[in-house]
C-alpha cells in the first residue's frame, strides 16, 4: 500500500483509515461532498480506507459540538463544512466558529445565480434592476434559506453593489432550493437566489434562465451568463465546501491532510467524482483557507448587520 | 407516447432490470417495516450501490424501494401501533384497532390491496397523463397549501366523539409542538430552552413512536389488559386469516376508488406529500360514510384503514410527476432520488420524456410490475407476520420498547432524543389515563408546521395582507370545503336535535 503513494513524502503522516464526520443527513449536499472526497481518496490509493458517520442537528451545531468535545480522539476525522459555518456562528445558532476547529482545506465552491422562470419578462440582470427601482416589492426573490441566510445576503449584496437599499429586498424564505425553484414556476416569486450548480439542469431542460452569477469569471458550464463583476458590480461571492480537522490538530497531520486534498485534484477518480456532480474545483489550503474564511466573514457579517438580523 | 411506453417496457422487461424492481420492492418492503428506517434513509443507502448501473436501472431500483417502503411501512403501523413513516400515521388510526380486535390478518389484508390498488391507479394516470399534470403541480401557491392544511385538520373531528373539548385541546397541543425549533422563516430559536439538539425542532418519529408505540405498550402493563388477549379471544387462524367477506370488499372498492384519485392528485403537488394525502383521505371517508359506519372510524374501520393505505401510495406515485417532469422534488425522499438522477447525467425536467424516454417510461412502467411484486410478496407473509400479536405481552412490549427506541435512536444518533421520548411517551400516558386522544395531537403537529411556512410565505408574497384567503380562487375553494365540512355535521345535529324536539313536544301535546 505504501509503494502506492510513495511518492509522496506525506503517506507516513496519514492515518490508515480517514474518517469524515458529515454535520448532516445522508443524501444532502455536505454528505455528497464528503462520500465524493473519500471515493476519490481511495479510488486514487491516496488513503486506505475511509469511514463516514452522520451527525446532524442543530445546523450542523451537534457535530462541531461533538469534534470539539471529543477533539484528542479525533486525529483522523475530517468534518466538511460550507458557508453556513459562517452565517451560524455569527447569528449564534451554535456558539462556535472555524477559529474552534482546524482548517484544513476548502475544495470545492459553487457561485450564486439569480434566475428567472422561461417565460420571465426580464432578459437580463439590468431589467430585474430597472423594475426593483421603479417598485422593490414587484420584485420578489425566493431562496432556500432563512430569512439573513446564505440566498437572502447573497441578494442584498447585489442589489447593494448596483446602489440600492438592501434592506427593500422583498425576500421569501423557502425550506430548500427545490421549494424555491418550484415557487419560482408556480409564479409565485419573480426570481431566484440559488447555487448556480442546481440551477444549471434546469436551464439545460428549458425551464429557466440564468440572468448572472457571482463567479469572478465565467465557467464553462455556462458560457452565456455573464458575472456580476463583468456587468460592472462589484461582487464576487462563492459558497464554499471544505473539510476541518479537530481543534489541537498537530501541523504536520493538518499540513498532510491539505496535501493529500490537493494531490487528489490531479486524479481521474476526482474527475469523475467532480464531473458527475458538476462541482467547481476551488482549492483553498491551510493558511489560504484561513484568510479567505476571514475575508468571507467579514463581508457576510458586515450585510447581516445591514439588514439587522445580527 | 405509445412509442415511449414500449420502449418503457422493454427496458424494464429486460432481465437485469426486472432483478432490480424485485430487488427494490423487497428491500424497500423489509426496510419499511423497521419502525424508524424509513424510504430516505433506504434511497441514500441505495445511492452508491447504484454508481455505475444504467440510470434506468438505478431509477427503477430506487422506485421500487421507496413505494416498497410506503408499503411496508404499514405493518408495524397496523401491528404495534409504531407508524414509523409519517405516511402511515392514519394507517393506524383504524388498522391498530381492527389488529386489537383479533383481526391483524384481515387488517394487514386491506392494507396491502388498498396499497396495490392506489399504486396501481395512480401508475396509470402517470401513464396516461404525467406530461400534462406539470402544469397542476404548477397550480399550486404557498397560500392554496395553507388552505389545504386547513382542510386536513377537519379531520380531527373523525377523534371528537363525546371528547370533542379534548381533541380540539390535543389539536393545538400538536400545533404547539410543531414551533418549537428555529423559525422557518427568520431562523430565530424558539422553545428551545438554549438547548441545541431542540433547534432543529422535535423530529416527527420520535414524537409519533413516543406517543403511539411506546404509550401503547406502557398501557397494555399499566391496564393488563395484555394485546395477547385480543390475540386469544381470537383463534390463532382467525389472527392470521386474510379473508375479506363480500360486503367487506364491496365496503372497500368505492373507498379505494376515490382514495386513489385524491392521493395521486395531492403527490403530484409537490409542496404536499404522502402524509397530507392520508389524512385528507381519511378525512373525506370519515365524511362520506353513511351514519354508523362513521362512528366506526377510529375503532377499526375498514373505511378508515383502506382509504389513508390507498391515498399515501397513490401520492408516492404521483409525487414523481413534479420530480420527473419539472425536476423539483415534493418531499425529502424525492429530493435525494433528484440528487441521484443528476449525478447518472440525467436531467429531469420537461424534456425528460422526449430526450431519455427509456428511463422516463421505463419507471412509469415498472410500478405496475412492482406494486404486482409487493402483492405477490406480502400476501403469502402476512399469516405469520400476523402471528407475532400472539406472542406473550412479556416478550412483545419489551421488543415494541427496544425497536422504538432503537429506530429513534438510529435516524439522530443522539442520546437526547431517547430522554426526551422517554419523558414524552411518560406524558402521553398520563394523558391517556385522563382521555386525552393522541392522534389530534400528531395530526395537529403535522400540519402545523406546514401550515405556518405556508402561512407566512403566502403573507410576505402578499405584502402582508389576507386578500389572498378571497383572491386566489384555489384558496378560496379550498377555504369554502372547510367550511362545508365543518357545518354539514352541525347543521345536521341541530336539525336531528329540533326533529326530536318536535316530537317529544307534539307526542306530549297528543
Amino acid at each position: 500500500m505504501l509503494a502506492a503513494v510513495s511518492g509522496s513524502a506525506i503517506a507516513e503522516d496519514l492515518p490508515s483509515n480517514l474518517h469524515f464526520l458529515v454535520p448532516g443527513g445522508a443524501g444532502g449536499g455536505w454528505d455528497g461532498t464528503a462520500r465524493g472526497t473519500g471515493e476519490a481518496l481511495t479510488g486514487a490509493e491516496l488513503i486506505e480506507s475511509a469511514s463516514y458517520e452522520n451527525m446532524s442537528g442543530g445546523g450542523g451545531g451537534v457535530a462541531i459540538a461533538h469534534l470539539i468535545e471529543t477533539a484528542d480522539r479525533q486525529g483522523d476525522t475530517l468534518m466538511v463544512n460550507s458557508t453556513p459555518i459562517i452565517i451560524r456562528s455569527l447569528t449564534g445558532v451554535f456558539p462556535q466558529s472555524f477559529r474552534d476547529l482546524t482548517p484544513i482545506a476548502a475544495v470545492i465552491a459553487d457561485y450564486a445565480a439569480f434566475v428567472v422562470a422561461a417565460d420571465s419578462e426580464f432578459e437580463s440582470w439590468d431589467d430585474v434592476l430597472a423594475a426593483y427601482r421603479e417598485d422593490p416589492d414587484s420584485v420578489k426573490i425566493g431562496g432556500g434559506s432563512v430569512r439573513g441566510g446564505m440566498d437572502h445576503l447573497v441578494a442584498a449584496l447585489a442589489f447593494q453593489a448596483a446602489g440600492e437599499d438592501p434592506l427593500a429586498v422583498a425576500y421569501v424564505a423557502y425550506d430548500a432550493g427545490g421549494d424555491a425553484l418550484a415557487g419560482l414556476l408556480t409564479g409565485e416569486t419573480q426570481l431566484l437566489s440559488t447555487g448556480i450548480g442546481e440551477a444549471l439542469g434546469q436551464m439545460e431542460a428549458g425551464q429557466v434562465r440564468i440572468l448572472v452569477m457571482t463567479g469572478d469569471e465565467r465557467i464553462p458550464e455556462a458560457p452565456d451568463v455573464p458575472t456580476l463583476q463583468e456587468l460592472g458590480y462589484d461582487v464576487s461571492f462563492a459558497n464554499w465546501r471544505g473539510f476541518f480537522g479537530a481543534p489541537g490538530l498537530s501541523d504536520e497531520r493538518a499540513d498532510a491532510y491539505a496535501a493529500v486534498l490537493s494531490e487528489m485534484y490531479d486524479t481521474e477518480a476526482w474527475e469523475t467524482v467532480r464531473a458527475r456532480n458538476g462541482w467547481t474545483n476551488f482549492f483553498r489550503p491551510r493558511a489560504e483557507f484561513v484568510e479567505f474564511l476571514e475575508e468571507n466573514e467579514q463581508v457576510i457579517g458586515d450585510m447581516m448587520r445591514q439588514l439587522g438580523v445580527l | 407516447m405509445l412509442e415511449g411506453i414500449l420502449t418503457g417496457l422493454s427496458t424494464v422487461l429486460q432481465p437485469t432490470n426486472l432483478l432490480m424492481v424485485m430487488v427494490g420492492c423487497f428491500a424497500g418492503t423489509f426496510i419499511g417495516m423497521l419502525p424508524g428506517l424509513g424510504p430516505i434513509s433506504a434511497i441514500a443507502l441505495m445511492i452508491p450501490i447504484t454508481y455505475g448501473f444504467d440510470p434506468a436501472a438505478a431509477m427503477i431500483l430506487m422506485a421500487g424501494v421507496y413505494y416498497g417502503a410506503i408499503f411496508g411501512g404499514s405493518t408495524s403501523s397496523i401491528l404495534i401501533n409504531a407508524p414509523g413513516v409519517a405516511g402511515t400515521v392514519a394507517t393506524s388510526f383504524d388498522g391498530y384497532p381492527m389488529a386489537r380486535q383479533g383481526q391483524a390478518g384481515k387488517a394487514l389484508a386491506v392494507a396491502a390491496y388498498a396499497s396495490f390498488s392506489g399504486g396501481t391507479i395512480a401508475a396509470v394516470f402517470l401513464l396516461i397523463a404525467a406530461p400534462a399534470l406539470a402544469s397542476v403541480a404548477l397550480s399550486f401557491q404557498s397560500s392554496d397549501y395553507f388552505a389545504l392544511m386547513v382542510l386536513g385538520l377537519t379531520a380531527v373531528a373523525a377523534f371528537a366523539g363525546r371528547n370533542f373539548l379534548k381533541a380540539i385541546m390535543m389539536t393545538v397541543l400538536g400545533l404547539m409542538l410543531a414551533t418549537v425549533g428555529s423559525d422557518p422563516v427568520d431562523g430565530i430559536p424558539r422553545f428551545t430552552f438554549d438547548k441545541i439538539d431542540l433547534l432543529d425542532g422535535i423530529s416527527f418519529l420520535l414524537l409519533a413512536m413516543a406517543t403511539f408505540a411506546l404509550s401503547e405498550a406502557i398501557m397494555t402493563v399499566l391496564k393488563r389488559e395484555k394485546i395477547a388477549d385480543a390475540a386469544k379471544a381470537a383463534t390463532k387462524g382467525s389472527m392470521g386469516s386474510l379473508k375479506l367477506s363480500r360486503g367487506e370488499v364491496r365496503e372497500m372498492v368505492p373507498v379505494v376508488g376515490r382514495s386513489s384519485v385524491l392521493g395521486f392528485f395531492i403527490g403530484v403537488l409537490p409542496g404536499a406529500g404522502a402524509t397530507i394525502a392520508s389524512f385528507l383521505a381519511y378525512g373525506m371517508e370519515r365524511n362520506f360514510a353513511p351514519g354508523k359506519k362513521k362512528e366506526q372510524f377510529g375503532k377499526g374501520s375498514i373505511r378508515g384503514l383502506a382509504a389513508p393505505e390507498t391515498a399515501n401510495n397513490a401520492a408516492a406515485s404521483g409525487s414523481f410527476v413534479p420530480l420527473l417532469t419539472l425536476g423539483i422534488p415534493g418531499s425529502g425522499t424525492t429530493a435525494v432520488m433528484l440528487g441521484a438522477l443528476i449525478s447518472y447525467g440525467v436531467n429531469p425536467g420537461p424534456t425528460l420524456y422526449t430526450d431519455r424516454p427509456e428511463v422516463f417510461w421505463a419507471v412509469i412502467v415498472s410500478m405496475y410490475i412492482g406494486n404486482v411484486i409487493l402483492l405477490i410478496l406480502n400476501l403469502p407473509l402476512i399469516p405469520y407476520i400476523a402471528r407475532l400479536l400472539t406472542m406473550p405481552s412479556h416478550i412483545l412490549v419489551p421488543l415494541v420498547l427496544f425497536f422504538s427506541l432503537i429506530g429513534v435512536y438510529l435516524v439522530s444518533f443522539n442520546t437526547f432524543d431517547l430522554y426526551m421520548m422517554v419523558g414524552v411517551a411518560a406524558l402521553a400516558v398520563g394523558l391517556r389515563l385522563f382521555d386525552y386522544p393522541m392522534a389530534p395531537m400528531i395530526l395537529g403537529f403535522v400540519l402545523g408546521e406546514l401550515m405556518e411556512r405556508n402561512l407566512r410565505r403566502a403573507l410576505t408574497v402578499n405584502d402582508g395582507s389576507f386578500s389572498f384567503l378571497w383572491e386566489r380562487p384555489i384558496t378560496l375553494g379550498i377555504m369554502i370545503l372547510t367550511v362545508i365540512v365543518l357545518a354539514v355535521p352541525l347543521i345536521n345535529a341541530l336539525r336531528d336535535r329540533r326533529r326530536a324536539a318536535a316530537i317529544v313536544s307534539s307526542g306530549e301535546g297528543g
